[in-house]
């Protein structure tokens, strides 16, 4: 059985002057502890499709299944990592971490071993991210990247069957999210959890995945899916390896076709061709 | 070229969004206090005005030194700092779950808010008349004004405060299943304090006004009183130092709750 089911999924917006269809027809499995990665151009549904999975946003018809169980509401077996902002910042990175064993899904039946076990659990999770040193220290005197990997160990805390990333690094500098990719890479590894990962980054899909769904927009739909042909353990410089070339360039040719882009590219053209003339 | 290179030039204070430094700043500040003051003191001094209608500094000085020794001054602010406090925590203590109610569930904003918005724009000071006939002139009245004048404004606001917590702080929230209580208790109100202390702070300002306003109309003591029986008797000097007084008590509670808020939010402050 396969960790995730997402049968015949679609979403319709409601809006005052006509309803604004999202996603249409969206079929789609997730097997255990598999990495999948969602792109495609903006408008494309691949973020509305991870808050479907995670119980934020209701679709309006289909069935998503987690766990071989429907899913209606948000909760805790759906964690998610957000852009930013998602921290508490009245609580130290620790409390952060540990933020979910004051919630009554963690208290039930609860044992004096099980505490125990949390709070070596969130000494762990601390270690994994690299920050034992700021375990005291507030969100706000940490930088974003290390706010991210606060927000990873926080998300991982309560053990999830999936984990829901929705462009995690998209507002972190570059050489900082090369090193985040290579960490999500070994938590992945290390906590064998099932990772469904948005992005609009190409090279970070491709990178990332086991699998790249690609979507594309006007309704959102799952235009491919392609398998990365890299090996399991991923370093950096297969970036330059031609497999990979290859299949990102794929992958970004189908979605300037599914978008207006080649439009643009077109004009561009002539400005090119003018602009030589003058 | 010369061979000495003066050090890169700092950019000027009068930049648009410039940099003060923290000597400069209090430089201004000393100076944007002082000039009016010294601006009253040569105008009172200049002889143009009559000095029944405009008193010097140091006549308002020392009547406030002969108010406080020979006079109640200490029973006048202590009698008003009660009433502001009173009406002040009346309101907070109703209008901060109210608020956070508001915030949290839409039904109840819709049932509320609009109820509360229309009540807001009702003058406080024109209920004065309806108070006095319900309750007469009693400290309830000059409480009630207080709370008329703070508690809608301040409902509104705690409102705000909370709908402004960031909604990835309540979907991370969420996704970790977080129930409906714990939402409220855990987050949104762990979130929105900084900014209700604000909230707390802004509307301290207006309790005063209002306990001004009502104790020149409904009082027999407080420092609005002192105010209105100075006009009697033609003493300015006492009203202007009553209006000082106020002032200054209004000024040291604003700071007093800014030092809270650094105190209580090391987490709330920007950052450098």
């Amino acid at each position: 059985m396969s960790k995730v089911s997402i049968q015949n999924v679609g979403k319709v917006f409601e809006r005052a002057a006509s309803p604004v269809p999202a996603l249409d027809n969206v079929n789609l499995s997730i097997e255990d502890n598999e990495f999948i990665t969602l792109v495609g151009a903006s408008g494309c549904g691949k973020s509305t499709l991870l808050r479907i999975l995670a119980g934020l946003e209701y679709r309006t018809s289909g069935e998503v299944l987690c766990d071989g169980k429907s899913i209606n509401s948000p909760g805790a077996d759906r964690a998610m990592v957000f852009q930013h902002y998602s921290l508490y910042p009245w609580l130290s990175v620790i409390d952060n971490i540990k933020f979910s064993r004051q919630l009554q899904v963690n208290r039930e039946n609860l044992t004096s071993s099980d505490v125990e076990a949390a709070s070596g659990r969130a000494d762990a999770l601390l270690n994994l991210i690299g920050l034992g040193k700021v375990r005291n220290a507030f969100p706000n005197q940490l930088s974003g990247g290390m706010q991210q990997r606060v927000a990873i160990a926080r998300s991982l805390m309560g053990r999830p069957s999936v984990l829901l990333m929705d462009e995690p690094f998209g507002a972190l500098d570059s050489q900082t999210r090369e090193v985040m990719h290579d960490l999500i890479l070994h938590i992945h590894r290390v906590e064998k959890t099932t990772i469904v990962f948005v992005t609009h980054d190409v090279e970070e899909a491709v990178y990332l995945g086991q699998r790249v769904v690609l979507m594309q927009p006007r309704p959102g739909r799952i235009h491919s899916i392609f398998p990365v042909p890299l090996p399991a353990q991923r370093t950096q410089d297969m970036k330059y390896s031609t497999p990979f070339r290859e299949l990102r360039a794929e992958i970004l040719a189908r979605i300037r076709e599914s978008t207006g882009i080649t439009t643009d590219l077109d004009m561009l053209d002539k400005l090119n061709v003018q602009s030589t003339a003058v | 070229m010369s061979d000495t290179t003066s050090p890169p030039a700092r950019p000027g204070i009068w930049r648009i969004a410039g940099q003060l430094s923290r000597r400069q700043y209090w430089m201004f500040a000393v100076l944007g206090l002082f000039l009016p003051f010294a601006g009253w003191a040569l105008f009172s001094a200049s002889g143009w005005v009559d000095p029944v209608f405009l008193p010097g500094p140091l006549k308002v000085f020392t009547r406030l030194v002969s108010w406080l020794f020979e006079d109640d001054l200490l029973g006048d602010a202590a009698i008003s700092i009660y009433r502001v406090a009173a009406g002040f925590v009346l309101s907070a203590v109703l209008a901060l779950p109210l608020g956070l109610l508001i915030g949290s569930f839409r039904p109840v904003e819709a049932l509320l808010e609009p109820l509360t918005d229309f009540i807001r724009y009702m003058p406080a000071v024109a209920f004065i008349p309806l108070v006095m006939l319900w309750l007469g002139i009693g400290e309830s009245a000059k409480i009630s004004i207080i709370f008329i004048g703070t508690f809608f404004q301040m409902v509104l606001m705690v409102a705000e405060n909370v709908r402004l917590v960031p909604m990835a702080q309540i979907e991370a929230a969420l996704t970790m299943g977080a129930t409906r209580f714990e939402m409220i208790r855990l987050v949104l109100a762990q979130s929105a304090r900084p900014a209700i202390l604000d909230t707390l702070r802004i509307t301290m300002g207006w309790a005063w006004t209002y306990l001004v306003v009502a104790e020149l109309v409904a009082a027999n003591s407080g420092l609005g009183y002192a105010i209105l029986k100075a006009q009697r008797y033609l003493k300015t000097d006492t009203i202007f130092g009553g209006i000082i007084l106020i002032g200054v008590i209004g000024l040291l509670m604003d700071q007093g709750f800014r030092w809270l808020h650094r105190r209580l939010y090391p987490w709330a402050q920007a950052r450098g």
